[in-house]
């Protein structure tokens, strides 16, 4: 099968590529630059745990093939810390409040959190259930997750008030 | 040192021991995306297996052509039954006393049954090729109604077996019939049951639903031909049974197979027994002489691994006038599906379902339960079900529910009267289990005193006038439910895995410094032992938690469990883990001893040291105290400090709870808004109150789920038409309701730490509750009993039958 | 889960987009958001030869007002859609629809032309661009011509697109100010498609309807147009015994697909209480 080239940036890297035109994001992602962050649930675009941030959209990388996503920028999880290795606010509460069980769900669910709080900084309850109501979790009952994103809130705009 | 200044409450929250709520050691690399799930394995070399799966629920596989796949560039082999049979593995024990097909074998019986096995170099060339398989089928006629299964006409699906008139659990009355077990006493129940003042009968149906873990089942297979050396990773919740399983059905002895399990995302009971996609990796790993990763898809896992439930049981209940319960009978169709591949102890085809006198005190009771085939899916045992507990719980809360409507009596009212007392335990049941410990009374009160339960009947009672009146069109209904669970598999008298006794394990190595490394039999998958198994060690050997590492599922590594499911590793592996400690305790007391030369019995051990009695500001810390465990033990000791214990638990442990929901039901719609729901558990002493929560949590929401609208559903041709999220309904955080959640403790008398476990309590108790709430805002309109799941359009029926639409 | 394969083209202009449609021929396909061709794809129930990617045209994503239109561009987004101020001031029952569908995801990519056009019952805009009289342009070989919503929807994935044509934009005229508007949809969960939803567009005039439109969604083959409901109501105070008489009349043009959502029996019930309570929110919202 005839291959087409791709740029684009990851994680704050710039990533060539030569795929198949068929080639999901999610496997060029996970098999061709090993970031095994994001994972796949479902067939059909259901679960959300293949979440990646591309161009400022939370978009299921399942959904979309690698050639769409030339000239994207894109962050998974693996790029929500900071560069010096410190947690983001929301990888810090979801700790904080238990926000995750096995562990599977959390990586697309932060990083739609991620982009959910650049949204909506400061979400309602129902705000936060609706925002991420494209990521399945069927460990937590979505209670802690909740509180891990209020947490994430909190903390990020208690950091903007002390910076200002 | 400064830790002489802290006072004994810092030096214990310091251990973060049990009670604590001791943030999650896992989380640190989950959160940043460094977990080690099967499908983030890249060996050198590996290759993919996809599956060729049947259209068809039953017909005759006439021909397979592969030469198109094989010729695929990429595809390096294509498996079907004919390659398995020559390593005797085209069929494979299940863990219920029966042979599954690995790879269809003249015939297919459920849609998606596997019928060959292609392996290519590349996950894409794998689907091309699966394509290209060309199959032939002659369908033949389906079986999908169990309680059709055993009807003289029905069809035969079982052709192997078929003149069988042994089973593996007893003889077998028809070509469908799989067993029949029953418990209790018949006659004096039929006697009770002849002499009561009231009774009920109804058939209750737990539908089939599927545990459905975000992550699926897969496995990398790599068979090392130098070594003649199998590893396999996998999705597995039970890894030394797993590689047992494999040295006897292959010709690996068991030393040369090294089973691991790494991260697993979920497991809820689909990932405990093995599947033909682990045994076909196997197999194409021997012969392509490369690693080999088997990853299955969403539709496959739904529709082809361990389901839950399928239980239909006919419940009766015969009770005094003033509701004094008198007698319980229950006959159970169990639709096992095409094999039975329950993941029950051997003993037990119906796992613990004569849990079903449930919290109440009969003193009568017979069950029996029929197993039959189907042209489904095999499995059973599944979905935090506890081994069936989640079918009985069902039976016995409606039944409960129906029987109080019968007697004009209050749900909540006929349970008080009924439950069994705290000063009857330990208790044994009509049925044969002796419960541990529990206080009824107290829990149930506090429940109801929690949520106005006496409020709400009122608010109740004249919503249901205004509906009469037509100022509304919401029904409320107030869901009860009261349930006792049997846990923590189990006693070696009558609990075991293909004769493998259901003791588990823990082995704990402290090392010069002060630091320890503790192994376990179980195997988590979301619960967090590397949190919690360390809480124990820390209270009972006085090293924090923080300087712990535990690992599972190392098969090399870790002693023999039978690993984690059915809410066992609490009150098993977690009594292990107790047990192991006090040994590593009781050798550092005679260290700590020797040290401050004394006798062993004048040192007493405080918090995180060993002192000596009467003398306090003589001790020795355990950190001092293990580094002599290397440099200076008393004179025939041995060196080191480490233990190990297996566990064979005295008994079950029995968590209880009481639930209560409050819902409203839209009649036009068939919409149901959970306004409140209501939790409070016992499950003994509480290891980390935070996880606990999160557990509940989670399995509440299996509970709404399963109640308000997952099932497995099979049309009559046998095709599955509920195998993806289209419609397998998984809620989101939208419709997923707020939970509260409160407790009570009944130590369990016999469990070193007083643990019973909690994992599964909340479907046991949850899914009850909710259908409860949901037949109760139609009871006062003379409805008995609306089967689950109550979903928009079938509450709606129930409505329209009530004729409220006119 | 892996699609077919198929050739890959990303053509910078609308007009480079058609030539090559109707170059490919019939198995080509255009690309717009994604996320109902895609999941089709994975499943392998649509094998396109080659996949003709619009999101490089810039000029099909605009929201502008041209005389008393708005026109929407094909490859605008659902979530574009959502945080414009235009359409949220001027039709906000786009905004209201949008927000029902789907996820937050889908509608970070999913685009209002490939819900407009895409053919499937289930798709939720369709019967709101019916109820708004909007219409659609479709851009082929021989240039663009325009269909009106209520002409388009033929059959399960039968449009009047033709060979080699695409939607290249809505055009919607302006509602009235203070008009009256609402989308009720009931599912089973968030992303699921509607079990049954009605749109309805009404304006109101000395406490009675002045005009009514209304559209339904999921509950025959196609989008429905509710005419005769729509003309039942229009002069009334929109009292019950009316509009018991236009649920009757939108029940009656139902004939929904039996599936897990429940009986077509059902689904026509659904349809009506949909109606009643559109029309009820629709009023309460009217000037």
């Amino acid at each position: 099968m005839a291959q087409t080239q791709i740029s684009l940036t990851v994680n704050g890297k710039a990533v060539e590529a030569s795929v198949e035109p068929r080639m999901l994001l999610i496997h060029f992602l996970r098999d061709k630059l090993r970031l095994t962050g994001p994972h796949i649930g479902c067939d059909t675009t259901h679960c959300g745990a293949c979440t990646v941030d591309l161009d400022g959209k939370s978009v299921k990388s399942c959904t979309v093939f690698a050639v769409q996503a030339d000239s994207a920028e894109i962050t998974t999880i693996e790029g929500i810390a900071a560069p010096d290795g410190a947690l983001h606010a929301l990888q810090e509460g979801f700790r904080e409040m238990h926000g995750l069980q096995c562990g599977f769900c959390t990586p697309g669910m932060i990083t739609r959190a991620y982009r959910l709080l650049q949204e909506n900084p400061n979400p309602s309850e129902a705000e936060i259930r609706a925002g991420i109501s494209g990521n399945l979790c069927r460990c937590t009952g979505y209670q802690n997750i909740v509180k891990a994103i209020q947490y994430a809130a909190d903390k990020m705009a208690g950091v903007q008030e002390a910076a200002q | 040192m400064n830790d002489t200044v802290l006072t004994p409450e810092q030096r214990t929250d310091q251990l973060e021991g049990i009670g604590c709520k001791r943030k999650r050691v896992e989380d640190v690399r989950f959160v940043q995306g460094k977990g080690n799930y099967v499908d983030d394995l890249d060996l050198p070399g590996m290759l993919y297996g996809d599956f060729v799966r049947s259209p068809y629920a039953h017909a005759r596989v006439t021909k397979i052509d592969a030469s198109k796949a094989t010729a695929l560039p990429g595809v390096v082999a294509v498996l079907t039954a004919e390659e398995l049979k020559g390593v005797n593995l085209a069929w494979m024990p299940t863990l219920a006393g029966d042979v599954q097909m690995v790879l269809a074998d003249g015939k297919v019986l459920y849609q998606n049954q596997e019928v060959a096995f292609v392996v290519a170099d590349d996950r894409y060339v794998a689907a091309d090729a699966v394509e290209m398989v060309e199959v032939e089928y002659e369908p033949l006629p389906v079986l999908v109604d169990p309680l059709k299964a055993m009807e003289p006409d029905a069809p035969v699906l079982r052709e192997d077996i078929k003149d069988k008139t042994e089973g593996a659990h007893g003889p077998r009355k028809h070509h469908n019939h799989v067993f029949t077990w029953e418990m209790g006493d018949r006659e004096a129940t039929d006697a009770a049951f002849g002499k009561a003042d009231v009774t009920i009968k109804e058939m209750i149906s737990y539908q089939r639903c599927h545990p459905s873990p975000l992550e699926t089942c897969q496995c990398v297979a790599s068979f090392d031909k130098v070594k003649g050396e199998l590893t396999l990773w996998g999705t597995f919740q039970a890894p030394h049974v797993i590689r047992t399983v494999a040295s006897l059905i292959s010709p690996i002895p068991e030393h040369k197979i090294h089973v691991i399990s790494p991260d697993i995302g979920g497991g809820f009971g689909n990932k405990v027994g093995a599947y033909p996609g682990y045994i076909c990796a196997i197999v194409a790993s021997i012969v392509t002489g490369q690693p080999v990763k088997w990853v299955e898809d969403r539709i496959e896992n739904l529709s082809t691994t361990a389901f839950a439930r399928d239980y239909h049981m006919l419940t009766e209940i015969a009770a005094t006038r003033d509701g004094r319960v008198t007698g319980l009978r229950v006959h159970t169709t169990a639709n096992q599906g095409a094999f039975d591949a329950c993941a029950d102890p051997s003993k037990w085809p119906a796992g613990f379902f004569n849990i079903v006198t449930g919290s109440y005190d009969f003193p009568v009771a017979y069950c029996s339960v029929d197993g039959v085939y189907t042209n489904k899916a095999p499995g059973g045992v599944a979905y935090r079900c506890s081994f069936r507990v989640t079918e009985a719980a069902y039976a016995i809360e409606r039944g409960m529910d129906i029987l109080a409507q019968k007697l004009g009596m209050d749900p909540a009212e006929l349970r008080m009267k009924n439950l069994i007392r705290r000063e009857q335990f330990p208790y044994t049941s009509a049925l044969g289990w002796e419960y541990d410990s529990g206080d009824y009374h107290t829990a149930l009160q506090k429940a109801m005193d929690a949520v106005g339960y006496a409020e709400l009947r009122k608010e109740q009672a004249a919503k249901q006038e205004a509906f009469k009146r037509g100022e509304t069109r919401e029904l409320m209904g107030i869901g009860v439910s009261f349930f006792t669970e049997i846990v923590g598999a189990g006693p070696s008298r009558n609990c075991d895995i293909l004769g493998i006794a259901m003791f588990d394990s823990a082995e704990i190595r402290i090392h010069p410094t002060g630091a320890a490394i503790a192994r376990m039999g179980s195997k988590s998958q979301g619960q967090g032992h590397e949190t919690t198994y360390a809480q124990i060690i820390a209270t009972e050997t006085g090293i924090a938690a923080e300087n712990i590492t535990v690992e599972e599922g190392n098969t090399d590594t870790a002693p023999y469990g039978l690993g984690t499911y059915g809410s066992r590793s609490t009150p098993v592996a977690g009594a292990a883990v107790a047990m192991a400690a006090r040994k590593i305790k009781a050798k550092a007391q005679m260290i700590a001893a020797f040290m401050l030369e004394v006798h062993d019995d004048d040192v007493e051990f405080d918090i995180d040291r060993f002192r000596v009695k009467g003398n306090p500001e003589r001790f020795k810390t355990m950190k001092e105290i293990a580094w002599a465990a290397y440099h200076q033990v008393p004179p025939g000791m041995e060196p080191g400090l480490e233990a190990v214990s297996y566990y064979d638990p005295p008994n079950m442990t029995y968590p209880f709870g009481a639930y209560i929901c409050v819902a409203d039901i839209d009649v036009d719609t068939g919409e149901t808004k959970i306004r409140r729901f209501y939790a409070l558990d016992d499950c003994g002493t509480r290891i980390n109150p935070m996880i606990i929560e999160g557990q509940i949590h989670g399995g509440l929401t299996e509970a709404f789920a399963i109640a308000m609208g997952q099932e497995i559903h099979y049309d009559d041709d046998g095709n599955v038409t509920t195998a993806s999220f289209l419609d397998y309904f998984l809620p989101t955080a939208v419709e997923t309701p707020k939970w509260e959640t409160d407790w009570t403790t009944t130590p369990s008398p016999h469990h070193p730490i007083g643990a019973k476990g909690v994992g599964e309590s909340p479907n046991v108790g949850g899914v009850p509750c909710f259908a409860n709430a949901v037949n109760d805002a139609f009871r006062f309109l003379g409805s008995t009993h609306i089967s689950m799941p109550h979903d928009q359009w079938r509450t709606w029926e129930a409505a329209d039958r009530l004729g409220l639409h006119t | 889960m892996i699609p077919g394969t198929f050739s890959y083209h990303r053509p910078k202009s609308v007009q480079e987009a058609v030539s090559l449609l109707g170059q490919l021929g019939e198995d080509a396909r255009p690309l717009a958001g994604g996320h109902s061709l895609i999941p089709m794809m994975k499943l392998r129930l649509a094998v396109p030869s080659d996949l003709v990617d619009l999101a490089g045209i810039a000029d099909l994503r605009r929201i502008s007002q041209e005389g008393g239109d708005i026109v929407i561009g094909a490859m605008t987004t659902q979530h574009e859609v959502i945080a414009s101020d235009l359409l949220g001031e001027k039709i906000p029952i786009l905004r209201e629809t949008a927000l029902l569908i789907a996820d937050p995801q889908v509608r970070y990519v999913g685009t209002i032309g490939g819900n407009a056009a895409n053919g499937d019952p289930g798709n939720d805009m369709p019967a709101v661009m019916m109820a708004l009289g909007a219409s659609y342009d479709l851009t082929g070989g021989s240039g663009t011509r325009s269909v009106a919503a209520r002409e388009f929807y033929r059959g399960i994935y039968d449009t009047a697109l033709g060979a080699g044509e695409m939607l290249t934009a809505i055009r919607i005229p302006m509602p009235a100010s203070g008009h009256g508007f609402a989308y009720e949809k009931l599912k089973r969960k968030v992303g699921d498609y509607a079990t049954a939803a009605a749109a309805v567009i009404l304006t109101l005039s000395g406490g009675k309807v002045a005009t009514c439109a209304s559209g339904l969604t999921n509950v025959a083959d196609r989008p429905l147009f509710a005419e005769e409901a729509a003309a039942i109501v229009t002069g009334s105070t929109l009292d019950d015994a009316t509009v018991e008489k236009a649920v009757a009349a939108a029940e009656a043009i139902t004939s929904p697909a039996s599936d897990r959502r429940g009986t077509p029996q059902y689904r026509t019930k659904v349809a009506g209480v949909m109606v009643a309570r559109a029309l009820a929110r629709a009023k309460s919202r009217a000037a």
